[in-house]
């Protein structure tokens, strides 16, 4: 009888090992390096100054703006892409619902860079895209998407779609298709029931969906270096710059704790109004 | 029996039914075009990568259709410094799979099965490490790693690895864990096996397409880092770091090939998967 009350914590030990020692601790280890001043010849001295996050903040406030903004229109591109797709799949997809979802996939197993660099390619000057149209004459000869902000935001959108639509589908395929007919029997149109029965039961999923782009896409840095150019820099690349071609180590953390708290915040306003059981049942 | 009596009134609904149905059939399925056209924009990068590992570029930039040739595939292992970034990118992700396999395994059959102090909190931790921004996670790892005076490299990078994979595999196995019916295993222990034993005959078996699942998820996620791997793996190169740091000087086909061809097995390890879970059922 003992014996069954230690198992469980003999069986959780290593994994929770590894995630103190490799997560928890690091945040810690990451804030003690922010309020510390100093270069790396000279090495880093813990100052407690709290100035670094000034310093981080003023320089930086339009890259954070750029990122939260980039990173809502990719949520919202994800959302009114992803939302009909989910929807379909759920409702019509019949016995190739699990077909459809591999379909979804299958573009992920390629590398994530591989794909950004290919859109690269793909909307380049000439490219496979603009060229044709440009050639048409449906686009102006001297019209550029790369290294724009739609670029940028397109890209974040197709790499992140499908953790919006799995999310969506998830709670649409669990719905009793019951409902709908009883909203048309009580004389609801397709709309109707659509607005009054099948969105608020979707909205859990569209949460999900939304924690799982606007917390990548808002801080991703590899869709703003291939696709964005020099004038669509996001924090992320500002963190990734600091750290490991600047060195500058103690702004750099300090940036990264404000992405951080801008996004735990958002979490956590998040948690309040749906419950926080419920945000992470359905991330989970 | 609730239902029988809930149906007739549902009658005079019914002779429109035919002629709904008719009205269906007519017309077209927008929501089954639009579907499909978000599957060709999602396929269309995967598309492009592959038409142009055929192609015989004229210069460095692999970039215009040339003309058709199969010299990359014939030539796949050309560069030396390719080839070492893809063992790297594969043995990492072996490691990592291997590791989280068993670390997760262990952690979601606690969470599915026992009720214990800190369960919450252990799905706390969880949820924050699977939902943290991928920058936040490197760049802690990094911050301490430098104060700890650890030199990054091979085995900083297993270790970040397996961190961030740990939480997904724990939560696929909890899932399952939490359909078996733990009466098999008491049965198990009443014909006089021991709690080893009935580990490794009943519940892992049960167990095991689960495991399979999560330790596949680890390695896809492992050999596609690009962002932790980056802060983490100093002068470690893996196959994503090789590609990013030939886009300035042109990207060679090969890239194509090896993308191609992970892209390939990806596909055949999923309709394997198909075809099994349909054999099971």
């Amino acid at each position: 009888m003992r014996n069954r009350k230690i198992t469980p914590y003999a069986l959780v030990l290593p994994a929770w090992a590894w995630l103190a020692l490799f997560f928890v601790v690091p945040i810690g280890g990451m804030l003690s390096l922010s309020l510390t001043t100093g270069n790396v010849i000279t090495g880093f001295e813990q100052s407690f100054a709290v100035g670094n996050y000034v310093d981080a903040v003023s320089t930086y406030w339009e890259q954070i703006l750029r990122s939260l903004f980039y990173g809502a229109c990719a949520t919202v591109l994800c959302i009114a892409i992803g939302y009909p797709v989910a929807y379909w799949i759920a409702f019509k997809g019949g016995p190739y619902k699990s077909t459809y979802l591999l379909l979804i996939l299958l573009p992920f197993f390629v590398s994530f860079v591989l794909r950004t660099i290919s859109w690269r390619f793909l909307l380049s000057d000439n490219g496979v895209v603009l060229g044709p149209l440009k050639s048409v004459g449906l686009v102006p000869e001297g019209f550029a998407l790369l290294n724009s902000a739609p670029a940028v935001i397109l890209g974040l959108a197709y790499n992140f779609l499908p953790f919006m639509i799995l999310p969506i589908y998830a709670v649409l395929e669990r719905m009793d298709p019951r409902m709908v007919e009883a909203a048309h029997d009580l004389y609801a149109g397709r709309f109707q029931a659509f607005v009054r029965v099948i969105l608020p039961v979707s909205l859990p999923g569209v949460f999900a969906g939304v924690l799982m782009t606007f917390i990548p896409t808002s801080s991703d840095y590899v869709n703003a270096s291939v696709l964005g150019g020099t004038h669509n820099t996001m924090i992320g690349n500002v963190i990734q710059t600091q750290y490991l071609i600047n060195n500058n180590y103690p702004i750099a953390s300090s940036i990264t704790f404000v992405l951080m708290g801008l996004l735990l915040i958002g979490i956590f306003s998040y948690a309040r109004a749906l419950g926080t059981e419920r945000v992470m049942e359905v991330h989970a | 029996m609730s239902t029988d009596v809930l149906t007739p009134p549902a009658e005079p609904g019914t002779p429109a039914g035919p002629r709904r149905a008719a009205r269906a059939r007519r017309r077209i399925d927008w929501g089954r075009w639009y579907t499909w056209a978000v599957l060709a924009w999602l396929f269309l990068p995967i598309v492009f990568m592959a038409a142009f590992s055929f192609n015989d570029p004229a210069g460095r930039h692999n970039v215009t259709w040339q003309g058709f040739t199969l010299h990359w595939y014939q030539n796949a292992f050309a560069y030396p410094e390719l080839n070492e970034a893809m063992f790297n990118s594969v043995s990492i992700a072996l490691l990592t799979m291997l590791v989280s396999g068993v670390l997760g395994t262990l952690l979601g059959l606690a969470l599915g099965r026992f009720t214990f102090r800190g369960k919450q909190l252990t799905n706390l931790v969880m949820f924050a490490a699977i939902s943290a921004p991928e920058v936040v996670l490197g760049a802690a790892l990094l911050s301490t790693f430098l104060m700890m005076g650890v030199t990054t490299g091979y085995w900083t990078t297993v270790v970040a690895h397996v961190m961030f994979c740990v939480s997904f595999v724990a939560i696929t196995v909890r899932a399952r864990v939490i359909t078996l019916d733990p009466q098999l295993e008491e049965a198990a222990q009443d014909l006089g096996a021991g709690p080893w034993t009935t580990f490794r005959l009943v519940t892992l078996p049960m167990l095991f397409p689960a495991v399979m699942a999560g330790g596949l998820l680890a390695f896809a996620l492992s050999i596609d880092d690009y962002i932790i791997t980056t802060f983490v793996s100093g002068d470690v190169t893996t196959f994503p770091l090789w590609i990013w740091g030939t886009t300035r000087v042109g990207i060679p086909p090969q890239v194509n090939v090896m993308g191609t061809l992970l892209f390939l097995v990806g596909v055949v390890l999923a309709v394997a998967n198909i075809v099994m879970a349909r054999r099971r059922r």
